[in-house]
């Protein structure tokens, strides 16, 4: 075992996914000679050579157009979008028909394609850098969402998601690229080799899609989150001494609910977080399974913390970001309703 | 199996890589002033060569020559000069801000200053621009406030955006510049919309679209060239083809046809290509397609030759993917120096007027510079309020967005 980023553990992912497969194909814009603008498929294509790993030109509905088609024949095609923000001309593509296609058919057609794509803020990269669009996918019959939270989970998870047999929406939360973000924008970053979750096994191993995680244990309150947030939410409990379990989620689609329930029906409390927009988010399809399944548990109200209900903005982007400090007020609020 | 064999993908590869050889002997360049000026109601059909041409007035003497050259005057050719000069002063200044941590993120123009900084000189007051990020030019050959775009760089308590949008994504209703997006390509079809709704109107203004060769790719550019054909709209579609989208060479987007100007002759729509190094050569193209647009007469598609000298933004290092003295094997030039050489030439200018003009224009640079720092750089002093980010989402705010500004508190 080695400690990896998170960037290297995605290689890792296709890497081992292109060797055991021939049928895994990789391609997206930057993808090929340069190996990604997060250079998450860098070599690639010097070791599986330009018919397996290759660049495209500039059109996200071409990309995932074509790697429906390829899915469709019988290849796995793993395919990137440089920014989650770039993915509006694939959606079509994407919600009318790799998400439907096996429906619509029958089974004589199936779609077993990865998209992935960066996600989140943290990264001054203003509107078009920094979207969260989980909730997009989530809402679409037909397509699973995952979202890692670190290196370990990031290989098994990609590995689950190239191997199942249905479109899987594969979203990196960027700023978690190069380490465990912890919401302090103003503190060094800790690189993933200091964390346990940097550790990365070789070869390869499936985080199965549907497992969630408990990252912390505890008593008081149940906190649901995933991707960079589960980092915050750590912090939020830690500098607020609320003695929370913290979930992380891992896919969204589909949704571990037994382990959300069992929680919930331990602490009593839930706070849910994320970093997309609060409106219609997906904390709002949290928060309605927790009030269905655990309502007769529940001691205080169910609370979401996300992003404001506006575009991510450049120069506020500390005051847009729900960091810790937002979340642990919420924390403190729940444990005295 | 067929008699035919295996299939195998085609993946269009640039012809070097770095550590090789810069070779742009593919690229053909005809002589200065050898392509002919159609009357600009030419039919389309009867121009088609022009798609695969260069048209040019600068030779390498730095003479004008050719039907396309002699429409500007001494004075007209010295401001595009000072213009040009302006904006790769502006591009040093803030490439250094930005490395000094004062902002995020820049783009810089280098080599291709005479595309904007020309272009815009075929416009009149009302006409749009929806311009990419590499457009600067048309700001500052419209005279724009520099310290206005400073100030948008930086993020600052001035910023005329508020904060909002990432470095060098302006937006001048005044001074006909659309708000650029992030997102490639979605203004091509709307600069279509605009010229549309001006014929509509019955009004006189026109649209300009612009968009680079690695972008041409997305359907919108498509959309819009269906649209801009159908309805005979009242707009120039530029496309910079810079040779390079970022990592990928222009042969990723174009595929197999022979130029991007040539995508435009399927809609029937007149296409030129220009050495878009050369600031008259893109002034006269710029006012041959204005002219077809104000006359009611449809849309052109224009193709500017140039190159991208610099990197494709501060995120990026281009030694991974292309040679690095690429550049200087680029057989178009520099477009600030053929301007110098050509105004010498015609004995209006000279080493020490460039000297001092270059002296002065980094005088008033600086000094815009300090007047914007003095209102905030992006990480220290002067900021947008927090209350800005929560304003304009929508005309008037609704009850969710205002109970959530008041959890924030502001
Ligand atoms: C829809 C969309 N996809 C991808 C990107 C990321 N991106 C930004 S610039 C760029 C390259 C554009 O190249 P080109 O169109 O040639 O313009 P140039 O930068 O050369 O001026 C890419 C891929 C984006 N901004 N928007
Ligand atoms: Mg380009």
């Amino acid at each position: 075992m080695a400690r990896k980023t998170m960037i290297e553990a995605i290689r890792d992912a296709m890497d081992v996914m292109m060797g055991r497969d021939d049928d895994v194909v990789v391609f997206g814009e930057d993808v090929g000679f340069f190996g990604g603008v997060f250079r998450a498929t860098q070599g690639l294509q010097a070791k599986y050579g330009t018919r397996r790993c290759f660049d495209t030109p500039i059109s996200e509905l071409g990309i995932v157009g074509v790697a429906v088609g390829m899915a469709a024949y019988g290849l796995r095609p793993c395919v990137e979008i440089q920014f989650a923000d770039y993915m509006y001309p694939a959606y079509d593509q994407i919600v009318s028909e790799a998400a439907r296609l096996r429906y619509r058919s029958n089974g004589q057609f199936t779609c077993p394609l990865v998209v992935r794509m960066p996600t989140g803020g943290g990264i001054f990269g203003g509107q078009t850098h920094s979207q969260s669009p989980e909730a997009l996918f989530t809402h679409v019959c037909g397509l699973k969402t995952v979202v890692p939270s670190n290196p370990a989970d990031a290989k098994g998870l990609l590995i689950a998601a190239i191997e199942d047999p249905d479109p899987v929406i594969f979203l990196e939360p960027k700023r978690l690229y190069n380490g465990p973000f912890d919401g302090h924008h103003d503190r060094p970053v800790t690189p993933w080799s200091n964390h346990e979750l940097g550790e990365v096994p070789e070869g390869h191993y499936v985080v199965p899609l549907g497992t969630s995680a408990i990252r912390r244990e505890g008593s008081a309150l149940t906190i649901l989150a995933y991707g960079s947030m589960v980092h915050v939410a750590m912090t939020a409990a830690a500098e607020t001494g609320v003695d929370a379990e913290i979930i992380d989620l891992r896919t969204l689609l589909p949704l571990d609910l037994h382990a959300i329930q069992a929680s919930v029906r331990k602490t009593g409390r839930c706070v849910i977080v994320h970093e997309a927009t609060l409106t219609s988010g997906f904390g709002a399809e949290l928060s309605a399974l927790v009030q269905e399944t655990c309502f007769y548990h529940l001691e205080a109200p169910v609370v979401r913390v996300a992003g404001w209900d506006t575009p991510y903005p450049h120069a506020q982007e500390w005051d847009y970001f729900p960091g810790p400090g937002r979340v642990g007020r919420a924390l403190l609020e729940t444990m005295a309703a | 199996m067929t008699e035919y064999g295996p299939l195998k993908l085609h993946v269009p590869e640039p012809a070097v890589r770095p550590g090789g050889t810069p070779d742009f002997a593919s690229v053909r360049i005809p002589r200065a002033g050898s392509v002919a000026r159609p009357p600009v109601d030419a039919d389309a059909e009867t121009i088609r060569d022009l798609a695969y041409s260069i048209i040019r007035v600068l030779n390498r003497d730095g003479e004008a020559v050719g039907p396309w050259a002699g429409l500007l005057s001494d004075e007209a050719l010295l401001a595009g000069l000072r213009d040009m000069m302006t904006l790769r002063a502006f591009d040093a200044r803030m490439l250094m801000a930005q490395r000094q941590g004062k902002t995020s993120f820049y783009m810089q123009h280098m080599g291709e200053e005479a595309v904007s900084c020309a272009f815009r000189t075929a416009l009149l007051p009302g006409d749009m621009n929806f311009p990419t990020y590499r457009q600067a030019g048309l700001l500052i050959a419209a005279g724009h406030s520099l310290v206005d775009m400073m100030c948008q760089i930086y993020s600052n308590e001035k910023d005329p955006l508020k904060g909002r949008q990432l470095p060098v994504l302006y937006s001048s209703k005044e001074d006909g510049f659309f708000s650029v997006s992030g997102n490639l390509a979605t203004q091509y079809i709307q600069a279509v919309g605009w010229a549309m709704a001006s014929a509509i109107k019955g009004d006189t203004k026109i649209a300009v679209a612009w968009i680079g060769d690695g972008s041409t790719a997305e359907s919108d550019f498509h959309a819009a060239l269906v649209f801009a054909s159908t309805y005979k709209a009242p707009v120039v579609l530029n496309i910079v083809n810079n040779q390079w989208a970022i990592s990928t060479f222009q042969g990723i987007a174009r595929g197999g046809s022979g130029t991007f100007a040539a995508r435009g002759l399927g809609f029937g729509i007149p296409a030129l290509r220009v050495d878009g190094n050369d600031y008259l050569a893109v002034h006269a193209v710029a006012c041959w397609a204005a002219e077809r647009a104000r006359r009611n007469l449809g849309p052109t598609l224009v193709e500017h030759v140039t190159y991208r000298v610099g990197a494709h933004s501060t995120s990026d290092d281009p030694a991974a993917y292309r040679p690095k003295t690429e550049s200087d094997a680029w057989p178009l030039g520099d477009p600030v120096i053929r301007l110098r050489n050509h105004l010498t030439r015609r004995g209006v200018w000279s080493e020490d007027r460039h000297r001092q003009t270059e002296a002065e224009i980094m005088d008033t640079i600086m000094a815009a510079q300090r007047e914007a720092e003095s209102h905030g750089t992006l990480h220290a002093g002067g900021r947008p309020s927090m209350r800005d980010m929560f304003e304009g989402v929508y005309a008037k705010m609704p009850p969710h967005l205002r109970r959530q500004r008041q959890m924030a508190g502001v």
